[in-house]
């Protein structure tokens, strides 16, 4: 990336927020694997391999992977988010490979939400 | 179209633990990927820094600072603006910008938790305050333990580089500052200031006196401003939105929010921010989801090594600077360990200050030796061999350990002993004049004894006793020779009807 002005800064938001934007064209879902160092202790790169593995199986192209930080719950890690197109971000605690399977399968696959292992749904607040 | 099974799912704001947090320097938690710097950029991140470098004057930046409140999330508490101001007027061209991320509390994870999932927040933060003293390098002094978190740091460093956000000529303003990660070895007592600064100039990590203060002569004898990492990721937003936003929660004297690695018998462990004045009750059994097991609260830690116990009677007290110092312990940098009625209080005190005494450097005498002291008197309670006056000779230790120590480390050393005699004397008391600890958790202090109604004389607890201490007759009630019991509890976990107890 080159040198950035203060202008920059804002034409890089827009850029960002338009490119992760789910939409029709794809990426159609966006899958979150909170990998901190909480996360990881409690097995996350185990899931983010189940779940690469499984997309690599699916064989598809339109499913964004991406990884983040603690989102603050560490006793319940592995936390994974699953978003899909115009549906609201979903939250599953507690992951392991056999369950990221079954929520990619079901959920990111076929859109049935795998409640059982759903701590919450929608976005934290922030100001 | 709502599906059906969506509605059984909880929003992020029905859930207790979520919807009590105020997320300002945890804004981005879970949000972004910390390896994109352009994800930062999304959520508005270097804008404060933009803003400062291109419309604020040094002098200005310093008085929204000052402006907002915010103190030193490291510990002390001391205002940020006003640390800022006295580096900004020492003169000399070389100055430097120090960011403290040695966290070594017991159960902490703060800094951690923010460098690994929001690095950037803290670069920025570093660069709004070296414009704001005229500082063109820094360091962060973070603990070789937290690999990832130094892994993320780097990445960032690397792209703020890239991008013109660190090094030369900064956003096109002409600015320069730089920065470098220092490892530091996970000694506790370089958390200290000048320890610190010591261990960067390549010597052992011990305190000197001050004054001089950092910000008159610090690291390499310049003037040096040297913040936490919590501190730092909450200037961007400062400056962003104004001292007056940021001012608009808390309390009086402790503005904005804290975060609280909140841990220990607690059901969600996890890392909370809350706006400063929240009540303890609302943290341990709103956000924490209360004591697994139906237990009940005994005790909140807060602040660590250097810290207190809060017992139960102030579960209603609000969590800022000046309450949590009148309640004996300190704010600290925001480890919160929650105890259950299991837990021994003499063995909680005994546990910090053998850390303490672990971790003195042994350069004061009275920190240094005055601890190990005060771990053979602790340790000697809880091995039922406590005499009458320990109580107040660990408190007449722990004022001249207080008074004649050079630093933090020694100062705040007797805290643990002191807050917890406060509140829980009559448990220290059991201990030397009753030989009992109230808790069951001291092993010394254990009687394994018969029920002679409900013992059918079995003779289970002989036959597993390993050293012969449980015994009788057979059908007639057995008996437990104290000389010779052990206190390993086999005796017990064997017998069938219930028949054998502890006290």
């Amino acid at each position: 990336m080159a040198k950035l002005t203060k202008e920059d800064l804002k034409k890089i938001k827009d850029k960002v927020l338009a490119k992760s934007a789910l939409k029709e064209e794809g990426p159609r879902a966006r899958v979150t694997v909170h990998m901190g160092t909480c996360g990881i202790a409690s097995g996350a790169k185990e899931v983010m391999s189940a779940l690469m593995a499984e997309i690599a199986d699916a064989g598809i192209r339109d499913v964004a992977v991406t990884t983040s930080g603690c989102m603050g719950m560490c006793s319940r890690e592995p936390l994974v988010t699953v978003e899909c197109l115009g549906r609201e971000p979903i939250k599953y605690e507690r992951m392991d490979a056999a369950k990221m399977k079954r929520v990619f399968q079901e959920h990111v696959l076929k859109g049935e939400i795998q409640t059982p292992f759903a701590l919450a749904r929608g976005e934290e607040s922030s100001e | 179209m709502e599906e059906p099974m969506i509605g059984s799912i909880p929003t992020m704001q029905e859930i207790p633990f979520f919807a009590h947090q105020k997320l300002r320097v945890l804004r981005n938690r879970g949000i972004i990927d910390p390896g994109k710097i352009e994800e930062y950029i999304a959520r508005d991140g270097y804008l404060g820094l933009a803003k400062a470098l291109t419309e604020m004057t040094p002098a200005e930046i310093i008085k929204e600072v000052t402006a907002s409140g915010l103190r030193g999330r490291g510990g002390a508490g001391f205002p940020t603006g006003l640390k800022w101001q006295f580096c900004s007027q020492s003169k000399g061209d070389v100055k430097y910008v120090l960011c403290n991320a040695d966290e070594g509390d017991p159960g902490a994870f703060m800094d951690r938790s923010v460098l690994e999932a929001d690095p950037h927040a803290v670069l920025e933060g570093m660069v709004i305050a070296a414009r704001a003293i005229g500082a063109h390098y820094g360091y962060i002094y973070c603990r070789a333990e937290y690999p990832l978190a130094i892994h993320q740091l780097n990445i960032a460093i690397a792209q703020a580089r890239e991008c013109g956000l660190l090094g030369k000529d900064i956003l096109g303003t002409g600015f320069d500052f730089d920065l470098e990660i220092y490892q530091g070895a996970g000694a506790f007592v370089c958390g200290e200031e000048t320890a610190l600064m010591t261990s960067i100039e390549g010597k052992r990590g011990m305190p000197r006196p001050r004054p001089p203060f950092p910000a008159v002569a610090g690291l390499w004898g310049k003037p040096s401003v040297l913040n936490n990492v919590e501190t730092f990721a909450s200037v961007a937003q400062i400056v962003l939105k104004g001292a007056a936003w940021y001012a608009s929660v808390g309390t009086e004297k402790s503005k904005g929010t804290k975060v609280f690695a909140l841990t220990g018998d607690v059901n969600n462990v996890g890392l909370v921010e809350v706006p400063m004045g929240t009540t303890l009750r609302t943290i341990v059994y709103e956000i924490g989801g209360g004591i697994p097991g139906g237990k009940k609260f005994k005790a909140a830690q807060l602040g660590g090594p250097s810290g207190g116990c809060i017992p139960a009677e102030h579960l209603d007290a609000s969590v800022d600077y000046e309450k949590v110092a009148e309640l004996g312990a300190i704010m600290g940098s925001g480890g919160l360990i929650v105890m259950n009625e299991d837990k021994c209080i003499v063995d909680i005190a005994r546990f910090f200050i053998d850390f303490c005494q672990d971790e003195s450097c042994g350069k004061c005498t009275p920190c240094r030796e005055g601890t190990k002291r005060m771990l053979q008197i602790l340790t000697g309670i809880t091995e039922g061999k406590g005499r009458e006056g320990d109580i107040e000779l660990l408190q007449e230790m722990a004022v001249i350990i207080k008074n004649s120590s050079l630093c933090g480390l020694g100062q705040t050393a007797p805290n643990p002993i002191l807050s917890t005699i406060r509140y829980f004397r009559d448990e220290y008391e059991a201990h030397i004049r009753e030989g009992r600890c109230p808790a069951g958790v001291c092993t010394a202090l254990k009687r394994y004894t018969v029920d002679a109604e409900k013992c059918t004389g079995c003779g289970v607890c002989a036959k597993v006793c390993p050293t012969k201490a449980a015994k009788g007759e057979k059908k007639q009630p057995h008996e437990i020779d104290q000389a010779t019991c052990i206190k390993c509890g086999v005796c017990m976990e064997k017998c069938k009807f219930e028949a054998i107890f502890v006290n």
